[in-house]
């Protein structure tokens, strides 16, 4: 029961159209390697359904995306998106707007194979407006409450990074947020999770409840050191910062993008590590 | 030293949880997290804070200092579900904000088609709609204060009177304070209303900063003055870096 696999035999086994679930929050272990994988690939009208952020960023700059289904898309560090915002103002993809917590419903729903679930996060603001699709339910209990029916979050594939992982599939976080990882794993067809470093069987170390998501919800795991970079990743690696505002300003005018481009994101994921291994070492000086 | 725009600011935000007890702090922002963390170490010690991460702290610390001991642990899931919870009352931020308290850090401009995309609606709409908030606006201007937002991430007063008093049983404005002055929506039909000015500011000042029309009373007292305990908790403990003068010019 081995489901070791390749950056690139996972991405090829996507297919344009697909609904995409990516895992972490923010700027915070993302999946970035297979996110780049993506970027390279042959993919488009792709729905990203994500607590966003370079992830979602990075795949509209590339044309890959048709809809975006998102409570925001933030670097956290640098509030707002570049990439995302350019996106959004030309109009090049659609959006679909939830509060943080009814996403985190929508996800709780199609994890359980549920059609919705009920919530209040919503009422009253303009989620319901921009979202025309979204209903309500009425409590059939005494009270008779009118609630959100937030619709399941159903996912195609998720793609999840985690600090570790085993061969088997099973995979373990060790910073202080699971995030909603297990959710995107459970809410998908296919998982596939990429790790900072991968283990037998049996030698994932650390306290069971870190142990986050089973290898019954996962389809294939591939070992991609660093491959969260440039975002927030567990003990391991903090986010690299500097990075992230070379990334952000290049965003912001389309030479220096294309430069970032050539630069980072023209090769496979070992030539973009060493791509900025390099670009670290001529900052440093 | 004379006490600075920023340190009455923070003051102001702090009193924003006064009377909460045993709830989470939850605040956004350089001047709401010192007030939180504040408000804590001073007159409400009941609060809980966190170290802007998952970590609830057993001590407020200071700004950006590492979270030493926790007390407990609030990952995103939990937080959101204490949201639901409602033990809980945040200090969001506004990239606009109307008469009601309706507020706006979605997108500038047609939804559809945004003339400046912001963060998204983020937790805006079930923080409102499930517990006590209030907002805290660095730099207050008509082009924050404005007549009508573009897009309602945090529900307003009107909103909230349309689903009904069951509805919005738990929808609870507090207060607005901004490096200006401090508001709250205590009027009949829940407007806002001009509460204190921080010491230097004058009415007409704030009148010409809000792009609708402000419920001001006839003699709007000032802002209180941190304590000389409050002034070295802020300066010695909580922010001696000096963030604060980063988000509130002196």
């Amino acid at each position: 029961m081995n489901k070791t696999m390749s950056v690139e035999e996972i991405v090829g086994s996507l297919e344009s159209g697909m609904t995409i679930g990516i895992g972490g929050w923010g700027s915070r272990r993302k999946p970035m390697a297979l996110v780049r994988a993506i970027h390279r690939s042959q993919l488009t009208d792709l729905t990203i359904v994500s607590y966003g952020g370079a992830d979602v960023g990075l795949l509209c700059a590339a044309g890959k995306v048709r809809k975006v289904v998102a409570p925001f898309v933030t670097l956290d560090s640098i509030p707002l998106e570049p990439h995302f915002r350019a996106a959004r103002q030309s109009g090049a993809v659609e959006f679909a707007e939830y509060d943080e917590g009814m996403f985190m419903f929508g996800l709780l729903a199609a994890a359980h194979r549920l059609p919705f679930l009920p919530t209040r996060a919503g009422l009253g603001s303009d989620v319901m407006r921009v979202n025309p699709g979204l209903r309500t339910v009425r409590s059939p209990y005494d009270d008779a409450e009118e609630l959100v029916a937030v619709p399941a979050l159903t996912l195609d594939v998720a793609l999840l990074h985690m600090d570790r992982a085993d061969t088997r599939g099973n995979g373990q976080y060790l910073g202080v947020d699971p995030y909603m990882d297990d959710l995107f794993a459970k809410a998908a067809a296919r998982c596939y999770v990429s790790c900072e470093r991968l283990v037998d069987p049996g030698k994932l170390e650390g306290p069971p409840q870190t142990l986050l998501v089973s290898r019954m919800h996962v389809t294939g795991v591939v070992e991609t050191p660093n491959g969260g970079h440039f975002t927030d990743c567990g003990p391991d690696r903090s986010r690299d910062e500097a990075f992230q505002r070379h990334y952000a300003a290049s965003a912001a005018d389309p030479q220096a993008w294309a430069a970032f481009t050539e630069r980072f994101l023209s090769g496979d994921e070992a030539a973009y590590q060493e791509a900025v291994r390099r670009w670290r070492e001529e900052e440093a000086r | 030293m004379s006490v600075t725009r920023a340190e009455i600011c923070v003051v102001a935000c702090a009193e924003a949880w006064r009377g909460d007890g045993e709830i989470l702090a939850a605040a956004m922002g350089t001047c709401s997290i010192l007030g939180a963390r504040l408000a804590r170490l001073t007159f409400e010690p009941g609060l809980l804070t966190t170290d802007g991460g998952a970590l609830l702290t057993a001590e407020p610390v200071p700004f950006g200092a590492p979270a030493g001991p926790a007390e407990g642990w609030m990952p995103f899931r939990d937080h959101l579900w204490l949201v639901q919870n409602g033990r809980r009352h945040v200090m969001m931020g506004a990239s606009q904000i109307d008469r009601h308290g309706n507020t706006n850090i979605s997108a500038v401009g047609e939804w559809e088609r945004p003339k400046s995309q912001l963060l998204g609606v983020r937790g805006a709409p079930g923080n409102t709609i499930c517990n006590p908030t209030s907002y805290w606006i660095p730099r207050q201007s008509t082009r924050v204060f404005v007549p009508r937002v573009d897009v309602v991430s945090g529900v307003g007063h009107d909103r909230a009177a349309e689903l009904g008093a069951h509805a919005s049983r738990f929808h609870d404005l507090r207060r607005v304070v901004t490096d200006l002055g401090v508001f709250d929506f205590g009027t009949p039909d829940g407007s806002m209303r001009l509460v204190s000015v921080h010491p230097g500011v004058d009415v007409e000042q704030v009148v010409a900063a809000t792009g609708f029309e402000l419920v001001v009373g006839g003699d709007v007292p000032e802002t209180r003055l941190p304590t000389d305990e409050e002034l070295r908790l802020i300066r010695e403990v909580l922010d001696p870096r000096s963030s604060r003068d980063r988000e509130v010019r002196a």
